[in-house]
């Protein structure tokens, strides 16, 4: 039945891109698309992680705050050494991101303060803490060394490596969700948290496992986003927080937690792409694409909710659970 | 997982017999009259009444929210796109103004609007059952986006003589009209939820949804009035903020939501519903207005701000729980 939605979604979406290929065939071509996979990437790799907590009955507000830190972090390295290898540099930045994810996590499990509280303090935490790294100026592209630059825009078979890592990161997910322990672990601890405390299960541990998978991501995605447009400063990705959490709603991924999948988010994400691509090109205004947006989520889950309604609802939420 | 018996269950909302020190209200006014001694001896500025008036500009705006959204939060639900109201209305208020509206046409226009934006949400979340959370981050993005589609990169600020005296004219001395207002309004809202039926309903839904329902308590239009009355806070916080500023962008109100529901959880409302106070909530206006005005006087950067309001939020809530578990492991 998910496979259903995810398949009659994908459909969707093709025949989105197929609608604005008619009007602009342009827009259809290989190089066009690879573009705008390319520009999704980013959000395809912060909803597959943001869907991680979702899947817990959480939920990260700190996406976007984290990438501003570790974005600023990671330049800051870069113009101070510009010998160190570029490899070390994202593991640094996957680092950074983990650490603060670890952060949100251990107020979760440890502390026992809901996670929407959490974030809410740490997207100002971080964010200012990105002020106060950048000293309030930003680190443009001639600081950074050409191979900080250059790497996520180097093509391997066509595509560029943003790409390739937004592809390799989906692979993990998808692997990792469905055949491993504790990636069955997250369905579980979000889908029936009493359930999952009797099999065995430290739902709490999981909570945390999951923020630290999406500070890890968050944090790459700092990196990346830093030598997408080769400045790294406060403003970073401001607001990008509800785009990640709106690509995962229009995916199908249960906000009241344990529902979800990888090809859900992917499309959610990618249809945020298109729908942002394709309106400057059919000549709507930009201007239109936040209600656009917020029309996008509303139908969505309007849509959505006739099937869950079906399926049955949880009237204890959090019955033994804490 | 812990295996400790739950703590017996309190009203939280009334006047505790015993302990009134551990009270949340009592240690958050204890945070304020220290910022407040503080500010005072930190700088010669801080303790002068037109300084201090207009130190309450920092949060007679959003606290009005701040008391609808306590409702909400206390009933179970939440209201993500309380600031995108405040966009929406305000763009409608300017587009009014353009056509030729005087002052009492704007202000039932941008509160009309309110109602309206809180009466859309309330029905998507009580019609199709869909999660109030996903409801408003999407209404967010719509309201705003509703804003930026009419508006581009225009501003409106035409705004008629008269207009300016909701954000920016003073009653008496020096004490604005939004300033009374406030307290105007908290006072209301605290009988209204501590003294009513309604109020005793309100917390019933947040305590058990289900139990209310066979209680005979109407849930849905509850909540759906719920939304209705942060929709209409969030049209009078619009016409305040459009008055004071004159002048509409679609940015306006940037954040706000996110400020709100730290004023609402600072003030001691239980994030997952059923308690909470309002007194708590005026008093987390005051420190959150007393802190912003503190750092102003001494320079500091509003982002460097939002570190301690983060770190606000969240250490005002964990040090409780920490201080509790480090004592019952004390003890045992």
């Amino acid at each position: 039945m998910r496979l259903n939605r995810d398949a009659l979604f994908g459909a969707l979406v093709f025949v989105l891109i197929a609608v604005v290929g008619v009007i602009r065939p342009s827009f259809v071509w290989p190089q066009n698309l690879v573009g705008l996979f390319n520009d999704t990437a980013v959000l395809v790799m912060l909803a597959l992680a943001q869907m991680t907590v979702i899947l817990t009955k959480c939920i990260d507000l700190s996406v976007a705050a984290n990438i501003a830190l570790t974005g600023v972090l990671v330049s800051e390295a870069n113009a101070a050494f510009p010998g160190v290898p570029v490899p070390l540099i994202m593991l640094l930045a996957a680092g950074i991101g983990l650490l603060l994810g670890a952060f949100n996590g251990a107020m979760v499990w440890l502390v026992g303060i809901p996670s929407i509280v959490v974030t809410l303090g740490t997207l100002s935490i971080y964010r200012g803490l990105a002020f106060v790294a950048s000293g309030g100026t930003s680190i443009v592209g001639h600081q950074m060394s050409p191979a900080f630059i250059s790497l996520p825009r180097e093509e391997l078979l066509g595509l560029p490596m943003m790409s390739w890592f937004a592809i390799v990161v989906i692979a993990i997910f998808a692997v990792a969700l469905r055949g491993t322990r504790t990636g069955r672990a997250f369905y579980a601890a979000g889908g029936n948290p009493t359930a999952a405390v009797y099999t065995g299960i430290d739902v709490g541990r999981t909570q945390f496992v999951a923020f630290c998978v999406s500070g890890t991501v968050a944090g790459f995605c700092g990196y990346l986003w830093a030598t997408r447009f080769s400045i790294a400063n406060v403003d970073m990705a401001n607001g990008f927080e509800l785009d990640v959490i709106a690509s995962c709603v229009i995916g199908g991924v249960s906000i009241s937690g344990g529902i979800g999948t990888v090809a859900g988010a992917v499309l959610g994400a990618i249809f945020f792409g298109v729908v942002r691509n394709a309106l400057p090109v059919v000549y709507i205004s930009p201007f239109w694409q936040l209600a656009v947006s917020g029309g996008a989520i509303l139908a969505a889950v309007i849509i959505n909710s006739g099937r869950e309604k079906r399926a049955g609802r949880l009237i204890l939420k959090e019955a033994a659970a804490s | 997982m812990n295996a400790e018996a739950p703590a017996p269950r309190v009203i939280p909302d009334r006047i505790a017999t015993g302990g009134w020190w551990r009270r949340w209200e009592v240690i958050l006014l204890a945070v304020a009259v220290v910022i407040f001694i503080y500010n005072s001896f930190a700088s010669p500025y801080f303790l002068n009444a037109y300084n201090l008036s207009d130190a309450t500009f920092n949060f007679t705006e959003k606290a009005p929210i701040a008391f609808a959204m306590a409702f909400l939060i206390i009933a179970g639900e939440i209201d993500l796109s309380v600031a995108s109201i405040i966009a929406l209305s305000s763009t409608a208020m300017g587009a009014a103004a353009t056509a030729g509206a005087g002052p009492a046409v704007l202000v039932v226009t941008g509160i009309a609007v309110g109602i309206a934006a809180g009466a859309f949400n309330g029905f998507v979340v009580t019609y199709f059952r869909i999660p109030s959370i996903v409801t408003t981050i999407g209404t967010m993005s719509l309201f705003r986006g509703i804003s930026y589609v009419v508006l581009g990169d225009q501003v409106y600020r035409k705004y008629p003589p008269g207009f300016d005296y909701f954000g920016q004219g003073y009653v008496f001395w020096v004490f604005s009209f939004e300033f009374v207002l406030f307290l105007v309004l908290a006072v209301v809202f605290a009988v209204v939820l501590h003294l009513t039926t309604f109020g005793r309903r309100v917390y019933a839904i947040g305590n058990n949804p289900v139990a209310a329902q066979f209680s005979g308590v109407r849930v849905d239009r509850i909540r759906f009035l719920l939304f209705m009355l942060t929709g209409l806070m969030s049209g009078v916080a619009s016409v305040l903020l459009t008055s004071r500023i004159a002048s509409t962008r679609p940015t306006i109100a940037t954040g706000f939501e996110l400020e709100v529901v730290t004023m609402v959880v600072l003030g001691g409302v239980n994030i997952l519903g059923g308690s909470g106070t309002i007194v708590g909530v005026v008093i987390a206006a005051f420190v959150m207005g007393l802190l912003t005005f503190g750092f102003g006087l001494f320079n500091v950067p509003g982002i460097v701000q939002s570190i301690f309001i983060g770190a606000l939020l969240i250490g005002v809530i964990a040090l409780p729980i920490v201080g509790g578990k480090i004592a019952r492991r004390w003890r045992a």
